[in-house]
C-alpha cells in the first residue's frame, strides 16, 4: 500500500506527459486524480494503524542492488504516519490551489506530482540509500517549480534553495557511507542501523551526528542556515510555498528524529543539550523578530515558519514524553496552519498582485469572509487556546520546563512576540480605512474555501481534542526517547551526567 | 597464456580489423565520391570491432605478442568503452553540419586510427607499447583538433595541443627511460618484480614517476597538465571534442591504471594493492586528484561564454573525481572508476551531442544560443541536456549519482574523509555552473533571434539512447556494476 501511495502520483505524471499540450483542463484533472488515491489510502492508513507498537508497519522490502545490500524498503511508524497523512492532504489541496496556473501547464503538474512522489518516499523509506535518493529527487522539481513559475527574483531564489540543500545532502551522503562501512555486515537498513546503535563509538557518533545534523538543519531551516527560506517562499507560487512550508521543512526535523535520534543516540544526547535546544530558542525568537520587521506579507509568514519550527527543535531536545509529543504534533499542526496562511496570502495576491502589508487596509469591510478565514488562521498561528498549535506549543513548553526552565520562559515569552506581529499585521491589512484602490475586490470564492475547509476542521478538532494524532505518535516516541536516554547510561559519562543532575 | 606473434593474431581480431580498416578507408577515399559513405563504413567498422571485443570477453586471459599486449577483462572493458566512444563520435560526425562542410576524406580514417591507438592503450603491457600507442593517439588527435582548417581557433587549438603534447610526451619518455634504468625492463610485471627485489631507490624512482605522470596527466587532463583542454575543446569540431573528452581520457585512464597497478604496486590481498619501490605516489595522486577537481570546478564557474569550454573545465573536474577511485588502491576503487567512466561516457557524450544539435540549428555554441531552448521547439534536447547536466552534478535518480556514490564509497571505506569532503564540496560547486545552463534553457525566455532548434531523427536516436542510459542506470545499475566488478581483474605476469 505504501508503494502505491508513493508511486500513484508518478503514474499520473506519466499520463499527463501523454496528453496533448492544449488539453489543460484534462491535465489538471488527471493531476488531481493522481493525488486523491494517496489521500484515500491515507485515511485507510489512519484507520488501520496499530497504535500500540513502536515497530514498523506495512513493511515492504525488495532487494534492489544486492551486491551493495541496497533495498527498496518502506514502512511507517508513529512518527512517519503523521507526515504521510500531512503530505497526502497538502498535495491534494495544492493541486486545487494550482488550478489557476496557466504557464506551461504540461510541465508544471508532472513536476508537482514528481515532487509528491519524492516527499512520500522520504517519509516512508527505511533504507538510507532509498531515503537519500528520494531526498535528492525532491530538489529537481522544486528547483524548476520555483524557477519557472515563481516571482520576479525566482532564478536567484531557486538556485539558492538548490545550493543550500545540496550542501546539506552531500554531507549526509558522506555520513551515510561512513555508517554503511562502519557496520559489518555493511547495511543501509535504518532499522538495523538503529538496532546496532550501542556499538558505535562516541567519536564516530559525534562526527556523523554533526554531518547529518547540518544536512537536516538546512532543511528545517535552523538558524544560521535559514537564509534560503524567505527567498524561496517569497518567489515560489502559492501552492509551492504551501508544500515548502507544510511538508519540506518537516523533513528536516523528521530526519533528525529518524536518523540522528534513533541511530546516533549518544551524539544526540551530547549535542541536543548544548546545541539543539539553544538553536531552537534562537529560531523561535529570531524568527519572530524578523517576522515583525517584514513589510511583505509572504515573507512575514515565511519568518513565522522559522519561529514555529523552533518549537519543534526545542521540544525534541527536551527528552521528555510531553516535549517529543509536542514536537511531532507541532510538526503536524504547523503543516496545516502555515498551509492555511500561505493559501490566504495567495488569495489576496491573486486579486491585488502585490503583497505589501502597508498597501492594503480595511479589507475586512471589502472581503468579510476572507477576513474571517484569515482571523482563524492567525489565531491558530498565535497559539490561541482551542486551536491546534496551542496544544503542541504547551506540550513543548511543559517538556522544556523539566530540563531548561530558564529557556522555557524565554520561549514562552516569544508567544507574545508572535501575537504581536500577527495582530499588527491583522490591523494593517484588514482593519482601518479601506484602501480605495481595492474597493471592488471579490471575496473569497468556492474553490479557495474548499481548500481551506479541511485544514480549518483539522485545526479546530486538534485544538480541542488532540488525541487522534497523539495516539498515533505516542508509542513510537516513547520508544525513541527510551533509546536515546538509555544510551546515556553507557560509557560516555558527560551526557548522562548532564541529564541526571537535572 | 603467453603467446608469440603469430599465435597472438587469432586473439586480436578487433585491433587487427581496425588497423586493416584504417588503411582501407584511406584507400577508399580515393575512389568514393560521396564522403559520407566513408563515415557509414567507419561506423560499421567500429560496430564490428565492438562485436569482436564482446566475443573475446569469454576467452582465456593472457599476454600476447611476446608480452607487449595483454588480453584481460580490464583491457577488454576499456576497449569496449573506447570503441563505444568512437561509435558515438562517428554517429555524431555524420549528423554534424560543421563536419559536413569540411573536406571529410581523411577525417574518418584518422578517427579510426585514433581509435586503434586508444584500443592499444587499454591493453599495453610495457612502457614502449604504452608510449607508442599514447603517442599515436596524440598525433591523430592533433590533426582532428585542427580539422576545421579555416577556423583560426581550430588552428590555434591544434598548435597548442601539439606543443603541450610534445613537451608532455617528451617528459614522459624521459621518465620511462629512468624507470628502465632502475628496473632493467620495459615490461610492467618485470618492473614490479625488479622493484620488489632490488630494494629501494626512492628518489630516482620518484623523479621518473613524476615525469611519466606528466604524459599521462596530460591525456587525462589532470591538474597541472590540463591547460590545453579548454582551448582545444573550444577550437575542435564538436564531435572531436567529445571524442577527446571521453575516448582519449578513458584510454589514458586505462593505461595509467595498468601502469601504476601492475608495475608500481602489487596485490596485497583482500582486494587491496600496495605500492612497491618505496615511493609514495599515492599521496601525490591524492593531491593531484583534489587539485584537479577543485581547479576544474572553480575555473568552470567563470565560463559564461562557450559551452564547450565549460564542458572542458567540467571534464577536468571529472578527471579529478575519477582519480579518487585510483588513489584508494583497492578493487573497490577500480570498480568505482570503471563504473564512473562508463557513466561519464553516457552523460558527457550526451551533453556534447546537445551542444552539437544547437550548433547545427543556430551555428553557435555559446551559452546565449541556449537561451529559452525549452520554449522554442527544443524541449526534447533541453530536457535531455538537463538530465545529462544533473547527472554530471551527481544528483539521483541519474547514473552520475551512482557513479559518484561508488567513488565516494570507495574513498570513505578507506577512511579518507578529507578527500571525500573535498569531493562532495566540489559537487556542490559544480551544481552552480551546470544549473546555470539549465537556468538559461528553462528559466530564461527566448529573446527572439536564437533560431528554432529542430531534432532530426539521426541525432535524435543517439540522444534518446544516451538519455535512456543515463536514467536507467540511475535506477537499475546492478548488471553494469557486476560487469564492472568482473572487469577489475588485471592480468598480471
Amino acid at each position: 500500500m505504501l508503494t502505491w501511495m508513493i508511486f500513484t502520483p508518478l503514474i499520473g505524471a506519466a499520463l499527463i506527459l501523454l496528453l496533448p499540450k492544449k488539453a489543460e483542463a484534462a491535465i489538471k484533472w488527471v493531476a488531481l486524480a493522481a493525488t486523491v488515491p494517496p489521500l484515500i489510502m491515507a485515511f485507510q492508513l489512519y484507520g488501520s494503524f496499530d497504535r500500540t507498537t513502536a515497530e514498523m508497519q506495512l513493511v515492504q522490502r525488495v532487494p534492489w542492488i544486492p551486491s551493495f545490500n541496497i533495498e527498496y524498503y518502506v514502512g511507517i511508524d508513529g512518527i512517519s504516519i503523521t507526515m504521510v497523512l500531512l503530505t497526502a492532504l497538502l498535495s491534494t489541496i495544492c493541486i486545487v490551489a494550482s488550478w489557476n496556473i496557466d504557464k506551461a501547464v504540461k510541465a508544471y503538474f508532472p513536476l508537482f506530482l514528481l515532487l509528491d512522489t519524492a516527499m512520500m518516499g522520504v517519509f516512508c523509506s527505511l533504507d538510507f540509500f532509498l531515503f537519500f535518493v528520494f531526498w535528492e529527487v525532491m530538489l529537481l522539481p522544486m528547483y524548476f517549480l520555483i524557477g519557472i513559475w515563481g516571482g520576479p527574483r525566482r532564478e536567484y531564489a531557486a538556485i539558492k534553495f538548490f545550493l543550500y540543500t545540496m550542501v546539506g545532502s552531500v554531507l549526509m551522503l558522506v555520513a551515510m557511507l561512513a555508517l554503511y562501512f562502519y557496520n559489518d555486515p555493511h547495511t543501509f537498513d535504518l532499522v538495523e542501523l538503529a538496532r546496532r546503535a550501542p556499538t558505535y563509538s562516541a567519536n564516530f557518533q559525534r562526527f556523523a551526528w554533526i554531518a547529518l545534523f547540518i544536512g537536516f538543519a538546512i532543511k528545517i531551516p535552523a538558524f544560521p542556515f535559514h537564509t534560503w527560506l524567505p527567498d524561496a517562499h517569497v518567489e515560489a507560487p502559492t501552492a509551492i510555498s504551501v508544500i515548502l512550508a507544510g511538508v519540506l521543512l518537516k523533513m528536516g526535523t523528521y530526519g533528525i528524529l529518524r536518523i540522528n535520534y534513533a541511530i546516533l543516540p549518544l551524539g544526540t544526547l551530547e549535542f541536543a543539550y548544548y546545541f539543539l535546544v539553544v538553536l531552537g530558542v534562537i529560531n523561535i525568537i529570531y524568527g519572530a523578530l524578523c517576522a515583525m520587521a517584514q513589510t511583505d506579507y509572504k515573507k512575514l509568514i515565511a519568518y513565522s515558519s522559522i519561529s514555529h519550527m523552533g518549537y519543534v527543535m526545542f521540544g525534541m531536545a527536551t527528552f521528555t514524553q510531553q516535549g517529543l509529543d509536542g514536537a511531532v504534533l507541532q510538526m503536524f499542526n504547523h503543516g496545516t496552519v502555515t498551509a492555511m496562511l500561505f493559501l490566504l496570502v495567495g488569495v489576496i495576491y491573486d486579486r491585488a498582485h502585490h503583497r505589501e502589508i502597508n498597501g492594503f487596509g480595511g479589507l475586512a469591510s471589502i472581503m468579510p469572509f476572507y477576513t474571517g478565514w484569515t482571523a482563524l488562521a492567525f489565531f491558530a498561528a498565535m497559539g490561541l487556546p482551542g486551536l491546534s498549535a496551542f496544544i503542541s506549543e504547551v506540550l513543548v513548553l511543559l517538556g522544556g520546563w523539566q530540563h531548561y526552565p530558564a529557556l522555557t520562559v524565554v520561549a514562552a515569552a516569544a508567544v507574545v512576540l508572535t501575537a504581536g506581529y500577527m495582530l499588527w499585521t491583522m490591523q494593517r491589512i484588514y482593519l482601518g480605512e479601506p484602501n480605495e484602490k481595492y474597493l471592488d475586490l471579490p471575496d473569497i470564492n468556492m474553490r479557495e474555501v474548499g481548500m481551506l475547509v479541511p485544514l480549518a476542521i483539522i485545526v479546530i478538532i486538534l485544538g480541542v481534542y488532540p488525541k487522534p494524532v497523539l495516539s498515533l505518535i505516542d508509542v513510537s516516541l516513547t520508544h525513541l526517547n527510551d533509546v536515546v536516554l538509555s544510551a546515556g547510561q553507557g560509557p560516555v559519562a558527560s551526557a548522562s551526567d548532564v541529564l541526571s543532575v537535572r | 597464456m603467453d603467446l608469440g606473434n603469430f599465435a597472438s593474431l587469432s586473439h586480436s581480431f578487433p585491433t587487427l580489423f581496425l588497423a586493416f580498416s584504417v588503411v582501407a578507408v584511406f584507400l577508399l577515399d580515393l575512389v568514393i565520391e560521396k564522403k559520407e559513405w566513408l563515415g557509414d563504413i567507419a561506423l560499421l567498422v567500429v560496430a564490428i570491432a565492438i562485436l569482436g571485443v564482446v566475443r573475446l570477453l569469454s576467452s582465456e586471459t593472457g599476454a600476447l605478442f611476446h608480452r607487449s599486449v595483454v588480453l584481460d577483462e580490464f583491457g577488454l572493458y576499456f576497449q569496449l568503452l573506447v570503441l563505444l566512444s568512437a561509435f558515438a563520435t562517428i554517429w555524431m560526425s555524420l549528423g554534424s553540419r560543421e563536419i559536413r562542410r569540411l573536406n571529410q576524406g581523411e577525417y574518418w580514417a584518422i578517427l579510426l586510427a585514433s581509435t586503434l591507438g586508444m584500443a592499444f592503450m587499454a591493453t599495453s603491457n610495457n612502457l614502449l607499447m604504452g608510449y607508442l600507442s599514447l603517442e599515436f593517439v596524440s598525433l591523430t588527435s592533433y590533426v582532428l583538433a585542427g580539422y576545421s582548417l579555416h577556423n583560426r581557433r581550430a588552428t590555434e587549438a591544434s598548435l597548442k595541443y601539439l606543443i603541450y603534447g610534445g613537451v608532455a610526451s617528451g617528459a614522459m619518455i624521459y621518465g620511462m627511460s629512468w624507470i628502465y634504468g632502475l628496473a632493467g625492463s620495459l615490461e610492467f610485471h618485470a618492473i614490479q618484480q625488479a622493484l620488489l627485489t632490488n630494494g629501494e631507490a626512492a628518489l630516482p624512482l620518484y623523479v621518473a614517476l613524476v615525469l611519466t605522470l606528466a604524459g599521462l596527466g596530460f591525456k587525462i587532463s589532470a591538474f597541472p597538465f590540463h591547460m590545453w583542454a579548454p582551448d582545444v575543446y573550444q577550437g575542435a569540431p564538436i564531435p572531436v571534442a567529445a571524442f577527446l573528452a571521453v575516448g582519449s581520457k578513458t584510454a589514458a585512464f586505462a593505461l595509467m591504471i595498468r601502469f601504476f597497478f601492475t608495475a608500481m604496486a602489487a596485490p596485497a590481498g583482500g582486494g587491496a594493492y600496495e605500492m612497491v619501490g618505496g615511493v609514495d605516489w599515492r599521496t601525490l595522486l591524492l593531491v593531484v586528484s583534489a587539485l584537479t577537481m577543485t581547479y576544474g570546478n572553480l575555473a568552470a564557474l567563470n565560463q559564461t561564454g562557450s559551452v564547450k569550454r565549460l564542458l572542458a573545465y567540467s571534464g577536468i573536474a571529472h578527471a579529478g573525481y575519477a582519480l579518487m577511485g585510483f588513489v584508494v588502491l583497492t578493487d573497490d576503487g577500480l570498480r568505482a572508476m570503471i563504473f564512473y567512466l562508463t557513466v561519464y561516457y553516457l552523460m558527457n557524450i550526451g551533453a556534447f551531442l546537445v551542444v552539437m544539435m544547437v550548433a547545427n540549428s543556430t551555428g553557435r555554441e555559446d551559452l546565449a544560443s541556449f537561451r529559452g531552448l525549452a520554449w522554442r521547439g527544443g524541449a526534447v534536447p533541453a530536457v535531455a541536456m538537463a538530465i545529462f547536466l544533473f547527472s554530471l552534478t551527481g544528483l539521483p535518480p541519474f547514473a552520475g549519482f551512482i557513479g559518484k556514490f561508488y567513488l565516494f564509497a570507495a574513498v570513505v571505506k578507506q577512511e579518507l574523509y578529507l578527500l571525500a569532503l573535498i569531493g562532495v564540496a566540489n559537487s556542490v560547486v559544480s551544481l552552480f555552473y551546470y544549473a546555470r545552463i539549465v537556468r538559461v534553457m528553462f528559466l530564461d525566455q527566448p529573446e527572439g533571434g536564437e533560431g528554432v532548434v529542430e531534432v532530426d531523427w539521426h541525432n535524435g536516436v543517439l540522444l534518446g539512447l544516451l538519455t535512456i542510459g543515463t536514467v536507467v542506470l540511475g535506477i537499475f545499475w546492478g548488471p553494469l556494476f557486476d560487469f564492472a566488478d568482473r572487469s577489475t581483474r588485471l592480468f598480471i605476469g
